[in-house]
C-alpha cells in the first residue's frame, strides 16, 4: 500500500491545524512525527484514518482517496493506536483484542478469527493475560494490548499517537521494537506520532518535524534533528551529539527567551 | 508459557458460561410463566389453564376446554396480561441495555429522551378532556395521545441535539430538557383536574398492566421484535463504541448512525409500551445492570440477557401487583421497584470488580 498526503489542511473551526502538508510513506517504513505540543501530529493521524475530515486537500491509499473508502473496508488497511485507552465496559484482554476483528466480523467469531488474535497475543508476548481484564493491567501492558488489537485488524499501514508517552524504559523500547520489526516482518508502514525526539531517532527511518502545522523538515533522523531546526521548532537550545548507537542525540540544554515569532506559539 | 490453544479454549469456555446463563434464565422465564398463570382471582388452577390453552392451540386433540368462565378468565384476561408482561419486560430492557451502551451512560433509561413525560402528558390531557370529548374512544385515543406526544419529544430532542452535532452528551442534555418541559406542562394539568381526574392521572403514571388486551399486544409486539432483532444486530458495534468515538472509527464503525439507530428503535418500542401501560420505568433502567454485573458487558450476551431478565422481572412484579392486596391492585411500578432494588443493592455490593468505568 502507498500512502501520499496532498495539499492537506485542517481546521478547528476557525483555528488552523494543519496547513498544505505533503507527504510520501515508502513501503515497510517508519515514519515519526515530531514537533512541540499543538503543532499537529495528532490531528494529521486523525486525518489520515478519516477520523477527522480534512479541510482542503486528501490522503490517498493506492492512489483512491480515502473520504471514498469506506469506514469498514479502510479499518481493514489502517490500525490506529489512540494516545490513551480506557473502556466504558470491562473487557478481557482476549475481547479486547479481538474487537480488532471488527471489520471482519458480521456477528459469528470465527475460528480463524480466535486464531489470528491468539497468534497475535503471543507474538507480543501477552498470552498469559488473555483472561485479564484490561482495565485493570499497567499502562504498559494495556499499550501492548492496544497494539495487538490494531495488530489483528491485519492493516498495512500501522498509525500510533504517542505509543510510549505512558512507558517506563523498557517497556518503550518493548513496544518500539516491536513495532520496528512488524514493518519488516510483515511488511507494515508505520506512522508515529513522538515527543520523545531520541526515541524517535533510534526507531525511525524518517522523521518529519512540523512547525505551528507546517511541515518545517522532513528527511532521516540525522538531517532533522539538528540544532538550528530544533531551536527555530522549539525554541530550545540544544546539544545533537552522535551517540553510543551511532544516531543523533539530543540533549536540551535550555528554552530560548521568547522571540517576536514565539511569542503567538499556537494554543 | 501460555499456549495460543490454550488461550481459544479459555475464551471459548468463557462465551458458554454465558450462553448457559442466559439458558438458565429462560428456564426461570418459562416456571414464572406457568406460575403466574396458576394464581389469582377467579383462580383457575393450573391444569384448568393448560387445557383451556391446549385446546386452543391444538383445537384437533378435542380437549375439553372447561365452563366458558374459566375459558374467559384465562384466555381474555390472564394470558394477555401475561404475555404482555413480558413483551414489555423484554421490550424495556433491551432499550435501556444499548441505549446505555451507545450513550456510554449509567444513568440512561430508555425514557432518556423525555418520553415518559411526554407520553405522561399526552395521556393526561385525554384523561382531562375525558368522556366529555371524545365519547367511548377515550381509551384508544388516550394510547394514540400518549404515543404522539412521545414521538414528538423525540423529534424535539433530535432537532435540539442536531444544533451542535448528534453526541451521546447533546443527545441526553436534550433530552432532559425536553423532559422537564413536558413535565412542566404534565404538572400543570395535574393542578387544574378535577380530582377524579387527577386520581386517574397518577394511577397512569404509576403503570399498570390491568386493562391489558391482545390488541395491545399485536400493537406492541412487532415494534419490539424489530427493536431486539435489530439492537441485537448492532452489539458489536456497541461493544467497540465502549472505546470512545475515535477508537470506533477507526475500528469502522460509524457511532453516530449506530447511536441513532438505536435510540430511536429504543424509544420506538418504550413509546408502545408505556402507552398502553402507563410509566413502568425501573425496568428500564436497572435490568441491564443487574444483567451486565451478572454476565458482563459483552453486548452479544448483555441483550439477549436482559431480555430475558426483564421479562422475569416484570411478570413477577406484575404476578405479585395482583395478588398482594385482596379486593385491588398495587400499580406494578411500584412492586418492580420493591423486588428489584434489593436484588440490585446485593449485587452492587457483592461484586468484586467494577462493572462500569
Amino acid at each position: 500500500m502507498k500512502l501520499v498526503i496532498n495539499g492537506l489542511s485542517f481546521s478547528y473551526n476557525s483555528i488552523t491545524a494543519l496547513k498544505d502538508v505533503e507527504l510520501e510513506l515508502g513501503f515497510d517504513e517508519v515514519l515519526s512525527i515530531v514537533g512541540p505540543n499543538g503543532s499537529g501530529k495528532s490531528t494529521l493521524l486523525k486525518c489520515i484514518d478519516r477520523i477527522l475530515k480534512p479541510s482542503q486537500g486528501a490522503v490517498l491509499i493506492d492512489g483512491r482517496d480515502v473520504a471514498n473508502i469506506g469506514l469498514g473496508e479502510l479499518a481493514k488497511i489502517i490500525g490506529y493506536v489512540p494516545q490513551s485507552s480506557t473502556s466504558t465496559f470491562p473487557f478481557t484482554v482476549f475481547d479486547m483484542v479481538l474487537m480488532g476483528r471488527k471489520p471482519y466480523i458480521r456477528w459469528i467469531v470465527s475460528e480463524r478469527d480466535k486464531e489470528i488474535v491468539a497468534e497475535i497475543l503471543k507474538f507480543l508476548g501477552i498470552s498469559k493475560l488473555a483472561a485479564r481484564h484490561f482495565n485493570e493491567l499497567s499502562g504498559g501492558e494495556q499499550q501492548k494490548v492496544i497494539v495487538a488489537r490494531a495488530l489483528a485488524q491485519q492493516p498495512q499501514i500501522l498509525l500510533l499517537d504517542e505509543p510510549t508517552s505512558n512507558l517506563d524504559i523498557k517497556h518503550q523500547l518493548e513496544v518500539l521494537g516491536i513495532i520496528k520489526g512488524l514493518t519488516r516482518s510483515r511488511h507494515l508502514s508505520v506512522i508515529m506520532a513522538m515527543h520523545d525526539l531520541n526515541l524517535a531517532s533510534r526507531f525511525s527511518d524518517r522523521m518529519l518535524l512540523l512547525k505551528r502545522g507546517c511541515v518545517f523538515a522532513v528527511g532521516t533522523p540525522e538531517s532533522v534533528l539538528t540544532e538550528e531546526n530544533l531551536e527555530s521548532v522549539y525554541g530550545v537550545k540544544s546539544h545533537v551529539t552522535n551517540s553510543v548507537l551511532d544516531i543523533p542525540q539530543v540533549t536540551p540544554i535550555e528554552p530560548i527567551a521568547p522571540g517576536v515569532e514565539d511569542s503567538e506559539e499556537s494554543k | 508459557m501460555t499456549t495460543t490453544s490454550e488461550v481459544k479454549r479459555l475464551y471459548v469456555k468463557g462465551k458458554k458460561r454465558k450462553v448457559l446463563v442466559i439458558l438458565s434464565a429462560l428456564i426461570v422465564l418459562l416456571i414464572t410463566i406457568v406460575i403466574s398463570i396458576s394464581l389469582g382471582s377467579g383462580s383457575p388452577r393450573f391444569m384448568e389453564a393448560a387445557r383451556v390453552i391446549l385446546s386452543k392451540i391444538f383445537p384437533f386433540l378435542e380437549i375439553n376446554p372447561g365452563d366458558t368462565n374459566t375459558q374467559n378468565i384465562i384466555l381474555q384476561f390472564r394470558l394477555p396480561r401475561i404475555v404482555l408482561a413480558i413483551i414489555a419486560g423484554a421490550g424495556l430492557a433491551v432499550s435501556g441495555a444499548s441505549m446505555q451502551g451507545v450513550l456510554r451512560n449509567p444513568l440512561v433509561s430508555p425514557f432518556i429522551l423525555g418520553i415518559s413525560a411526554a407520553a405522561g402528558f399526552g395521556a393526561a390531557l385525554v384523561i382531562v378532556l375525558g368522556i366529555g370529548v371524545f365519547g367511548p374512544y377515550t381509551g384508544y385515543i388516550k394510547v394514540a395521545s400518549a404515543f404522539i406526544f412521545s414521538m414528538l419529544a423525540m423529534l424535539m430532542v433530535y432537532s435540539i441535539a442536531r444544533l451542535r452535532g448528534i453526541t451521546s452528551e447533546t443527545v441526553i442534555l436534550a433530552g432532559v430538557a425536553v423532559g422537564y418541559l413536558f413535565s412542566a406542562m404534565l404538572s400543570i394539568i395535574q393542578s387544574i383536574a378535577s380530582q377524579y381526574a387527577a386520581t386517574e392521572i397518577v394511577f397512569w403514571l404509576l403503570g399498570s398492566l390491568t386493562k391489558v388486551t391482545w390488541e395491545a399486544v399485536l400493537i406492541i409486539l412487532p415494534l419490539v421484535l424489530v427493536a431486539i432483532t435489530l439492537m441485537i444486530r448492532h452489539s458489536w458495534d456497541m461493544n467497540v463504541m465502549g472505546l470512545g468515538e475515535e477508537t470506533a472509527t477507526s475500528l469502522g464503525v460509524n457511532s453516530r448512525r449506530v447511536l441513532i439507530v438505536c435510540i430511536t428503535l429504543g424509544t420506538l418500542a418504550t413509546a408502545s409500551i408505556i402507552s398502553f401501560t402507563g410509566i413502568i420505568g425501573f425496568i428500564g433502567l436497572v435490568s441491564p445492570h443487574i444483567a451486565r454485573m451478572i454476565i458482563g458487558s459483552d453486548h452479544r450476551f448483555l441483550l439477549p440477557f436482559s431480555i430475558v431478565l426483564g421479562a422475569i422481572l416484570l411478570l413477577c412484579s406484575d404476578t405479585l401487583a395482583r395478588l398482594v392486596l385482596m379486593h385491588s391492585e398495587l400499580p406494578v411500578g411500584i412492586v418492580t421497584s420493591l423486588i428489584g432494588v434489593p436484588f440490585f443493592i446485593y449485587l452492587l455490593l457483592s461484586r468484586r470488580r467494577l462493572f462500569w468505568h
